[in-house]
C-alpha cells in the first residue's frame, strides 16, 4: 500500500508554535527553580514519552498491553550498557538503538497478540515485564557486575559538551520527545495510523479489507517499545539519574497504563495531560496535606487516599467519558468556539441592523 | 536414587499444595467470570483488602476469631453491594475492556482504602496452624510438608465442592448459569439480575477472605499480596476462565512446574525463575491453546 502523507493545516501550525514558544521560551525564562526542571517538568516529558508508546499499542491498536515498564528498564539498560560498551555511538545513537533494542523485545513479547486479546495479552504482556526485570537483575553483565544493585547513570555528552544541568537535560528530554511526539501524530494519522484504528475497531472486518494484521500489530508493539525504550533511558539518565530493575516494577507499569486511560486513549495529546495529571496530582495532595492540616495526616494515609482518587476516577471516567480528559478538553474548546461564534455573529447583525438604520 | 526420588517428591508435592493456593485467588476470578463474563481485576485487591480487614478486627478491636471472620465476610457483601450498584450496573452495556479497565480502578479504591484504615506495615497472622513440616508425614513417608499447605489444600478442596455442588444442583446454581449464558435472556425469564450478581460477588469476597487468610499466615498480611495474586492470572489462562474445575487444575500445575523449575532449572540462572515462569507458561498455553484446559472455545463474530 501507498503511505499516504498527513497535510498541516493552519490549526496545527498554529499548535506546534505556541508549544515550542512556550516550552522553550517561556519556561526557560520564568522557572527558575530546580525543583520544577528535576522533579516535574523533566519526568513529565519522559512519562509522557512511554505513555505515547502505550497510547500507540492501547490507545491505537485497542491491544490491552500492560508491560510498559519493562520495556522502560530494557532502553535504560540498553543505554548504559552502549555507553559503557561502544562509546563511539554517542549519547543521541546510544539513544537511538536503545530505543530498538526495546522494540526488539516488543516484537517478542508482542507475537501473543496475533492469537489473543484483551485479558489474555495482558496476561502475556506482564510476561514481558517480570521476565525483562529478571534477566536485568539476574545476569551481572546488564549492570556491568556492579553488586551494590544501584548504578550511577554516565554523564550525558552530546558532542563533546556535556549536559548535567537542570536545564540542559530539560532541553535534552525537551528534544527528544519534540522529535517523537511529531513522528507519531505523523503515524497516527497518516495510514500507519489508519491501519491501528482498523485493526483496534474491528480485527476481523480489517482483515478482510487487506489489512494485515501479523504486519500491523507486530508494528504497533515495535513502535510502542521504542517509545517505551527511549522514555525509559531518558528517565533513567535525566531524572533518576541512577539505574536499578526496581525503578522499573509493575507499579510504574500501571501508572503509565492510568495516564493513558485517563488522559484519554487513541490520542496524543492526552499522554500529556495524563500524565501531567498523575505527576501533578501527589503533589498538589502533599502540599494541601502540609498546609491545609499542618502534617496532622500521615504520609502514608496521603499516599492511601491518592490511591483511592486514582481509583474512583478511573472508574468514573469510565462510566461517563472513556475518552478521557482529552476528550472533555476538547468538549470545553468546542463549547468555547459556539459561545464566540454566536457572539460574533450577535454582533454582525447588529452592526447590520445599525448600517441599515 | 531414592533420596532423588524422594526430594522430588518433595517438590512436587510441596508444588502442588502451594498450587492450591493460587488456585484459591483464581476461583474468585473465575466465580465473578461465570457469572456476569466479567473480569475482576480486583480481586488480588479483594484479597488484600479483605484480609486486613479480618487482621484489623481481630489484632486492633481484640474480637474474636469467629466473629472477625464473620464480620469481615459482611464487609466484603457491602463491598460486593456497592459494586454491583457503582461500577457495573453503570457500565452494562459497555465492552468487555472497559469494564476490565474499570475494575482495574476498583483495585485501586480497595487497595487505599484497607491501607487509609488499617496501616501499611506487614501483620502477622497466627491461624494456630504452623508452617512446618507435619511430624507423622515426615517419620513416616519421609516427606516434609508443611502442615499450612495440607490446610490450604483441604480448605481449598471442601470450597471447591461446595462451590460445584451449589453450581450444578441448586435454584441459585441454575440461574448463575443461565445468566452466565445469556444475561439479557436471563432477566427475561425473570431471573433477578441484581441479586445474582450480589450473591456472585459476596462470594468472590468470601473466596478471597479465606485465600487472604491462608497467604497472610504463610507470608504475613501485607501489600505484595496484591502481586501474588497476579499469579493467578497465568493460573486462569492455563484452567479457562469459566471453569472451576479448571481453576484447580490450573493452580496445581503452575504450583508445581514453578517448584520444579525453581530447584532443578533455577540455580544455573541464580533462581527466582518463579517470578516469571507461570507467566512464560501462560503463554505456550494461549499460543496453543487458549481457550485453556478446560474452558470454552472462544467464538468471535464479525
Amino acid at each position: 500500500m501507498k503511505p499516504v502523507f498527513m497535510t498541516y493545516t493552519k490549526k496545527d501550525l498554529i499548535n506546534l508554535a505556541v508549544c515550542m514558544v512556550l516550552s522553550v521560551l517561556i519556561i526557560p525564562t520564568f522557572i527558575k527553580t530546580e525543583y520544577w526542571y528535576t522533579s516535574i517538568l523533566i519526568p513529565w516529558l519522559c512519562l509522557a514519552l512511554a505513555t505515547i508508546g502505550q497510547q500507540i499499542v492501547m490507545g491505537y491498536t485497542g491491544q490491552l498491553a500492560l508491560g510498559a515498564a519493562g520495556f522502560m528498564a530494557a532502553g535504560a539498560f540498553a543505554m548504559f550498557n552502549l555507553i559503557l560498551r561502544v562509546p563511539e555511538l554517542g549519547f543521541i545513537g546510544s539513544l537511538a538503538v536503545s530505543g530498538l533494542i526495546a522494540a526488539a523485545f516488543g516484537i517478542l513479547f508482542g507475537l501473543p497478540s496475533l492469537k489473543v486479546r484483551g485479558i489474555y495479552l495482558m496476561v502475556a504482556t506482564l510476561a514481558s515485564q517480570f521476565f525483562i526485570i529478571w534477566m536485568i537483575d539476574k545476569f551481572g553483565w546488564f549492570k556491568n557486575y556492579d553488586s551494590s544493585g544501584i548504578i550511577t547513570a554516565q554523564d550525558i555528552v552530546i558532542l563533546g559538551k556535556p549536559f548535567t544541568t537542570p536545564l540542559a537535560m530539560y532541553f535534552v528530554c525537551l528534544a527528544v520527545t519534540a522529535v517523537l511526539t511529531l513522528l507519531a501524530m505523523n503515524m497516527a494519522r497518516g495510514s500507519t495510523g489508519r491501519n491501528w484504528m482498523a485493526v483496534r475497531d474491528m480485527d476481523i472486518a480489517a482483515e478482510s479489507m487487506g489489512v494485515s494484521l501479523l504486519k500491523t500489530k507486530v508494528q504497533a508493539f515495535a513502535i510502542s517499545a521504542f517509545y517505551c525504550g527511549v522514555a525509559g533511558a531518558l528517565f533513567a539518565f535525566c531524572y533518576l539519574k541512577s539505574l536499578e530493575p526496581v525503578a522499573f516494577d509493575i507499579k510504574l507499569s500501571f501508572k503509565i497504563l492510568f495516564m493513558c486511560i485517563l488522559g484519554g486513549l487513541g490520542t496524543i495529546n492526552g499522554a500529556f495531560i495524563g500524565a501531567a495529571f498523575i505527576l501533578l496530582f501527589p503533589v498538589l495532595l502533599n502540599s494541601v496535606g502540609n498546609n491545609v492540616f499542618h502534617g496532622a495526616i500521615d504520609a502514608t494515609i496521603i499516599s492511601s487516599i491518592e490511591q483511592v482518587i486514582f481509583g474512583l476516577l478511573m472508574i468514573i471516567f469510565m462510566i461517563y467519558e472513556p475518552l478521557g480528559m482529552a476528550k472533555l478538553w476538547e468538549n470545553l474548546k468546542q463549547k468555547l468556539s459556539l459561545r464566540l461564534q454566536s457572539s460574533s455573529i450577535k454582533n454582525l447583525k447588529s452592526s447590520v441592523s445599525k448600517n441599515l438604520k | 536414587m531414592i533420596d532423588e526420588l524422594l526430594f522430588f517428591m518433595e517438590v512436587l508435592v510441596g508444588g502442588l499444595l502451594a498450587g492450591t493456593m493460587y488456585s484459591l485467588v483464581a476461583l474468585g476470578f473465575v466465580l465473578i467470570f461465570k457469572a456476569s463474563a466479567t473480569f475482576n481485576f480486583s480481586q488480588g485487591a479483594m484479597v488484600f483488602f479483605s484480609v486486613l480487614a479480618f487482621c484489623g478486627f481481630m489484632q486492633d478491636f481484640n474480637i474474636p476469631f469467629v466473629l472477625a471472620f464473620i464480620l469481615a465476610a459482611l464487609l466484603m457483601v457491602v463491598v460486593g453491594l456497592c459494586t454491583e450498584r457503582l461500577v457495573l450496573r453503570p457500565l452494562m452495556n459497555a465492552s468487555e475492556d472497559t469494564v476490565l479497565m474499570a475494575t482495574i480502578g476498583l483495585g485501586y479504591v480497595l487497595e487505599g482504602l484497607a491501607q487509609a484504615a488499617w496501616g501499611v506495615e506487614v501483620r502477622r497472622l497466627d491461624l494456630g496452624i504452623g508452617d512446618f513440616p507435619v511430624p507423622w508425614i515426615a517419620d513416616n513417608l519421609k516427606l516434609f510438608i508443611s502442615a499450612l499447605d495440607i490446610t490450604a489444600g483441604l480448605v481449598a478442596a471442601i470450597m471447591i465442592i461446595g462451590l460445584f455442588l451449589l453450581f450444578k444442583y441448586t435454584k441459585i446454581g441454575l440461574g448463575l448459569r443461565a445468566v452466565a449464558d445469556d444475561a439479557g435472556a436471563a432477566s427475561s425469564i425473570g431471573i433477578p439480575l441484581k441479586h445474582i450478581m450480589l450473591l456472585v460477588w459476596s462470594a468472590a469476597g468470601v473466596v478471597a477472605l479465606v485465600a487472604g487468610m491462608m497467604w497472610g499466615a504463610r507470608a504475613g498480611v501485607q501489600f505484595a499480596l496484591v502481586d501474588l495474586a497476579l499469579k493467578a492470572l497465568p493460573v486462569l489462562i492455563i484452567g479457562g476462565f469459566s471453569s472451576i474445575p479448571g481453576a484447580i487444575v490450573g493452580g496445581l500445575i503452575i504450583g508445581a512446574v514453578e517448584k520444579i523449575l525453581e530447584v532443578y532449572i533455577g540455580p544455573f540462572f541464580g533462581g527466582a525463575i518463579e517470578g516469571w515462569a507461570p507467566y512464560v507458561l501462560a503463554i505456550f498455553f494461549l499460543l496453543y491453546r487458549p481457550e485453556g484446559l478446560f474452558g470454552e472455545k472462544i467464538i468471535r463474530r464479525v
